[in-house]
C-alpha cells in the first residue's frame, strides 16, 4: 500500500469534479430551489390575502343585510303609522261631514216648517176673513172692516 | 504489498490477490489504473445524473430525478449552513461532491467481491481492486486537497500575518512560542491524516471482511455476507457523511477569525 502517482491523478480528478459541480450543477439547482421557495411564499401570501378579502366581503355583506333589514322595518313602521293616520283622518272627516249634513237637514226642516206655518197662517186669515164676510155681509162696510182684519192678521203673524 | 509473491495459493493468496491494485509504472510513478478508472467512472456517474437534473431543473413541480437530487442538495446545503456561517461559492458544491463521490466509491464495496475481478480476468486483467476508497491514494487525494483549501482559506481570510500569528501565539501566548507552533502544526496536519485514514481504514476493513466471508464454505456465506452488506450500507453512507461534515467544519474553522 504505497503512495504514488495515483494520488496526483486522484487529486486532479477530485478538482475537476468539484469544479464541474461548482460551475454547472450547484447554481442551477439552488436557483430553482430558491425560485420555488419564492413562488410558494407568494402563493401562500396570496391565499392569505384572498382569505382576508373574503372575510372583509362577508363582513360587508352582513352589514348591508343588517342595514337593509333596519330600513325595511323603518319603512313598515312608517307605513303603519301613515295608515293609522289616514284612518283617523277619514274618521274625523266622516264625523264632520255627518254633522254638516245633519245641520243642513235641520235647517231645511226648519225652513219647511216656517213655510208650512206661513201657508197655514195665510189660510187661517183667509178663512177668518171669509167667515167674517159671511157674518157681516150686510151690516159692515167692506172697506172699513178690511183694515181691522189686516191688523188682526198682522198680530197673528207675530204669534 | 506488490513485493509479495502473489502466486501462492490458498487463503492468503486469494486475499492478497483481491487487495492488489491493477497498476502500471514503477516506484512513485506507479498508477493504480483500477482506482483511477472506478473513481472517475463513479464521479462521471454522479456528474451525469446531477447535471441532467440541473439542466432540467424547474421551479415548478419537480420530477422524480429532480426531487431526488434536490433532496440530497438540500440535505448538503443544510449541513453547510448549520456549521459554516460565511459566504462561499465553493464550500457547498465541494461538500456535495465529497459526499456523493465518497458514497459512490464506497458503494463499489457492495458488489460481490469476485464479480468484477472475474470479469476483469476474463478481459485479461490480472488484478482488479474495485473499491477506490480502499486505496490510500484516493482518500489522501481528497484529504490533502481539503488540507490545501484549509491553508488557502486561512491565509486568505486572516492574511499571511494573521495566520502566522495564530500559528505562533495561540493557544498559550507568545512566551511558549515553539510549543504553540508545534501544537498548531500537529493540529493542522492531523486533519488531513485523520480524514484520509478514517475513510481508508473503514473501507479497507470492510472489504477485507467481505473477502474473508468469501473464503468460507458456500452455504454459510449468505448468512454472514448479507447482514454485513446491510450493515455496510450504513457504514458507507456514514463515512461519506463524516468526510463531508468534517470538511465543512475544518473550512469554517479556517474562515473564523480569532
Amino acid at each position: 500500500m504505497s503512495i504514488n502517482l495515483t494520488l496526483i491523478g486522484q487529486m486532479i480528478t477530485f478538482m475537476l469534479l468539484v469544479w464541474f459541480t461548482m460551475k454547472y450543477i450547484w447554481p442551477p439547482l439552488m436557483d430553482s430551489l430558491e425560485e420555488r421557495k419564492k413562488k410558494i411564499a407568494e402563493g401562500l401570501s396570496a391565499a392569505e390575502r384572498g382569505r382576508h378579502d373574503m372575510e372583509r366581503a362577508e363582513k360587508r355583506a352582513t352589514d348591508l343585510l343588517k342595514d337593509a333589514k333596519n330600513q325595511a322595518a323603518e319603512i313598515v313602521n312608517l307605513a303603519q303609522k301613515r295608515a293609522s293616520e289616514i284612518v283617523e283622518e277619514s274618521k274625523h272627516d266622516a264625523k264632520t261631514e255627518g254633522a254638516r249634513l245633519l245641520a243642513a237637514a235641520q235647517a231645511d226642516i226648519e225652513h219647511q216648517v216656517q213655510q208650512v206655518k206661513d201657508g197655514l197662517r195665510q189660510q187661517v186669515s183667509e178663512l177668518a176673513i171669509s167667515a167674517a164676510e159671511q157674518i157681516l155681509q150686510k151690516e159692515v162696510d167692506r172697506k172699513a172692516h178690511a183694515e181691522m182684519i189686516k191688523s188682526v192678521a198682522a198680530r197673528l203673524d207675530k204669534a | 504489498m506488490s513485493t509479495e509473491t502473489h502466486e501462492t495459493g490458498g487463503a492468503t493468496g486469494y486475499i492478497v490477490h483481491h487487495l492488489t491494485p491493477l497498476s502500471s509504472g514503477e516506484g512513485f510513478w506507479t498508477l493504480h489504473l483500477d482506482t483511477l478508472f472506478f473513481s472517475i467512472s463513479v464521479g462521471g456517474f454522479f456528474l451525469f445524473w446531477f447535471y441532467k437534473a440541473a439542466c432540467n431543473s424547474t421551479s415548478g413541480v419537480p420530477g422524480g430525478l429532480q426531487n431526488f437530487v434536490e433532496m440530497i442538495v438540500e440535505f448538503v446545503d443544510t449541513q453547510v449552513k448549520d456549521s459554516f456561517h460565511g459566504r462561499s461559492a465553493l464550500i457547498a458544491p465541494l461538500a456535495l461532491t465529497i459526499f456523493l463521490w465518497v458514497f459512490l466509491m464506497n458503494f463499489m464495496d457492495l458488489f460481490p467481491v469476485d464479480l468484477l475481478p472475474m470479469l476483469g480476468s476474463a478481459m485479461g486483467l490480472g488484478y482488479l481492486r474495485v473499491v477506490p476508497s480502499t486505496d490510500l491514494n484516493a482518500t489522501f487525494a481528497m484529504s490533502i486537497s481539503v488540507f490545501i483549501l484549509i491553508i488557502f482559506y486561512s491565509v486568505k481570510i486572516k492574511g499571511a500575518i494573521g495566520f502566522g500569528k495564530e500559528l505562533l501565539f495561540q493557544p498559550f501566548g507568545p512566551w511558549l512560542l515553539p510549543f504553540n507552533l508545534l501544537l498548531k502544526v500537529v493540529e493542522e496536519v492531523a486533519k488531513p491524516i485523520s480524514l484520509g485514514l478514517r475513510l481508508f481504514g473503514n473501507l479497507y476493513a470492510g472489504e477485507l471482511i467481505f473477502i474473508l466471508i468469501a473464503l468460507l464454505p458456500w452455504w454459510i456465506q449468505p448468512l454472514l455476507s448479507f447482514p454485513w452488506a446491510v450493515f455496510h450500507i450504513l457504514i458507507i453512507t456514514l463515512q461519506a457523511f463524516i468526510f463531508m461534515v468534517l470538511t465543512i467544519v475544518y473550512l469554517s474553522l479556517a474562515h473564523e477569525d480569532h
